[in-house]
């Protein structure tokens, strides 16, 4: 025990993972930002009846949820600079390899909850002579949110440690601050402390998703 | 002011629609009977466009929603004027299809601000009287979830009234609901006949539609067999084909 029983040692350990405790935090938040509104687009183009549009999109489904995601951030920042020319930042490919990813797992939960809704309520909006768009703004997202946000919140604490492939072109994230500290130190602790980070953030992300649930509850279907 | 000519309606190889017409005159209420898959319902739920029809004319007030194009083949109205066409057409649903997420209150105020462009407070008063015509007034802030089914139903009625339609449509309005809750619900429908609302309701309810209805239809097999007063459709002298109807209706 080399850091656990010593406060001092401890907090210097912190000190030198906070930076990857800001780049997880970072991933963390820019996926969530970029891949529900995506998930959303996704999950209604999927659902287009025209095939030309919702084939294309269930195979790029396929492919996100079919590969690693490691496969994916590989891909992502070597092939971009290789078809474009332009470099890409370490961070921004792992953020855009993240949300491309979990949108398409989004999508599916969101298609899911959308074809939940019944029937009667898209029939109940026409003949008031709701338009599409209110018929969905109005009507269908705010009850889809409340049948999506168990299934959200899975993807959600598995983002939580997913965060932790970054490391896999080098993104100075906590699993890789713990790795190195690990290393130079020769000591397995620091690897314990990150993963009580990881368990202490989705102690949060559980709290956050049981106040919405509870939110959400002042009506029953 | 609303009438189908010779409207047709498949389901793939069913015919559910064989030709079917009939009309509706203004503040007259009419019923439709039959048995199950007689097409009642689908005859009214083309007459609301929530099915699309294989062949045939329907016209709302005058105007058509769906005629023969050239080739024979239905032609729809265009998208916008569809809708504002569609707004003549009020409709109650068998299970009522209130809004879960909004208050009672909310499921008849949103329709209007929404569709009809009214102000918050317009359509609170609005909403209010017609609360107050079902009986519903204290029941404004609840959700529907804690609402039985003939408060839902009487509900669902006040809110197709919000948006002043020309002719209130019902697709067996009762057939959810126990004897006592389908009498609540009956009395406000009567209520309306009494204003010489226009009104086409589908029910199996055969003491209302003697009641209530100025006209009876009564349909089989996708056609309409019978189609007159209701004292006549219903009263002694009434056909074969309503007695064995009725039989199984346990009337």
């Amino acid at each position: 025990m080399r850091y656990f029983n010593n406060p001092e040692a401890f907090m210097k350990l912190m000190a030198s993972m906070q930076s990857g405790i800001v780049a997880t935090l970072t991933i963390f938040f820019a996926t969530l930002i970029f891949s529900i509104p995506l998930g959303m687009v996704i999950a209604l183009l999927r659902m287009n009846r025209r095939r030309i549009i919702s084939l294309p999109v269930s195979l790029y489904i396929l492919v996100m949820r079919g590969t690693p995601l490691m496969l994916q951030i590989f891909a992502i920042y070597f092939a971009i600079p290789m078809l474009t020319g332009t470099n890409l930042n370490r961070m921004t490919a792992t953020i855009l390899a993240f949300s491309l990813n979990y949108a398409a797992y989004f999508a599916e939960i969101f298609r899911g909850g959308i074809m939940a809704i019944p029937v009667g309520q898209h029939e109940a909006c026409q003949v008031l002579g709701f338009t599409k768009t209110q018929t969905f703004f109005h009507v269908v997202l705010p009850q889809v949110v409340k049948r999506v946000l168990l299934p959200v919140s899975n993807e959600v604490i598995t983002l939580v440690k997913d965060t932790s492939l970054a490391n896999i072109i080098a993104v100075g994230e906590l699993f890789r601050a713990a790795k190195n500290e690990a290393s130079r130190t020769a000591s397995v602790e620091p690897l314990f402390v990150a993963g009580l980070f990881y368990l202490l953030m989705n102690g949060v992300v559980t709290l956050v998703f049981s106040y919405l649930t509870r939110r959400m509850d002042y009506y029953k279907d | 002011m609303l009438q189908a000519i010779n409207v047709h309606k498949s389901f793939g190889e069913t015919g559910v629609l064989k030709g079917v017409s009939v009309r509706v005159s203004r503040g007259e209420v009419v019923a439709i009977i039959g048995r199950s898959g007689s097409g009642k319902s689908t005859l009214l739920r083309c007459m609301n466009n929530l099915e699309t029809v294989d062949g045939g004319e329907i016209r709302i007030g005058g105007e058509a929603l769906v005629s023969p194009g050239p080739d024979g083949k239905p032609v729809y109205k265009k998208d916008g004027e569809l809708r504002a066409l569609m707004l003549k057409m009020g409709m109650v649903f068998q299970d009522y299809n209130l809004f879960p997420h909004y208050s009672v209150l909310r499921n008849l105020t949103a329709p209007q601000m929404l569709v009809l462009k009214r102000s918050a407070k317009e359509a609170r008063e609005k909403a209010m009287a017609l609360l107050a015509k079902v009986g519903l007034e204290e029941k404004a802030n609840e959700y529907p979830c804690n609402l039985s089914g003939g408060q839902c139903q009487r509900v669902a009625i006040a809110r197709a009234l919000c948006m002043d339609p020309e002719i209130l449509c019902f697709d067996e309005p009762t057939s959810a609901l126990d004897p006592q809750l389908t009498q609540e619900v009956l009395s406000v429908i009567r209520a309306l006949a009494e204003e010489k609302r226009t009104m086409v309701v589908v029910t199996h309810e055969m003491n209302f539609a003697r009641d209530v209805a100025d006209r009876v239809i009564y349909m089989e097999n996708g056609l309409v067999v019978e189609d007159g007063p209701a004292q006549e459709v219903l009263g002694a002298n009434r056909s074969e084909a309503i007695r064995a109807f009725a039989g199984e209706a346990n009337y």
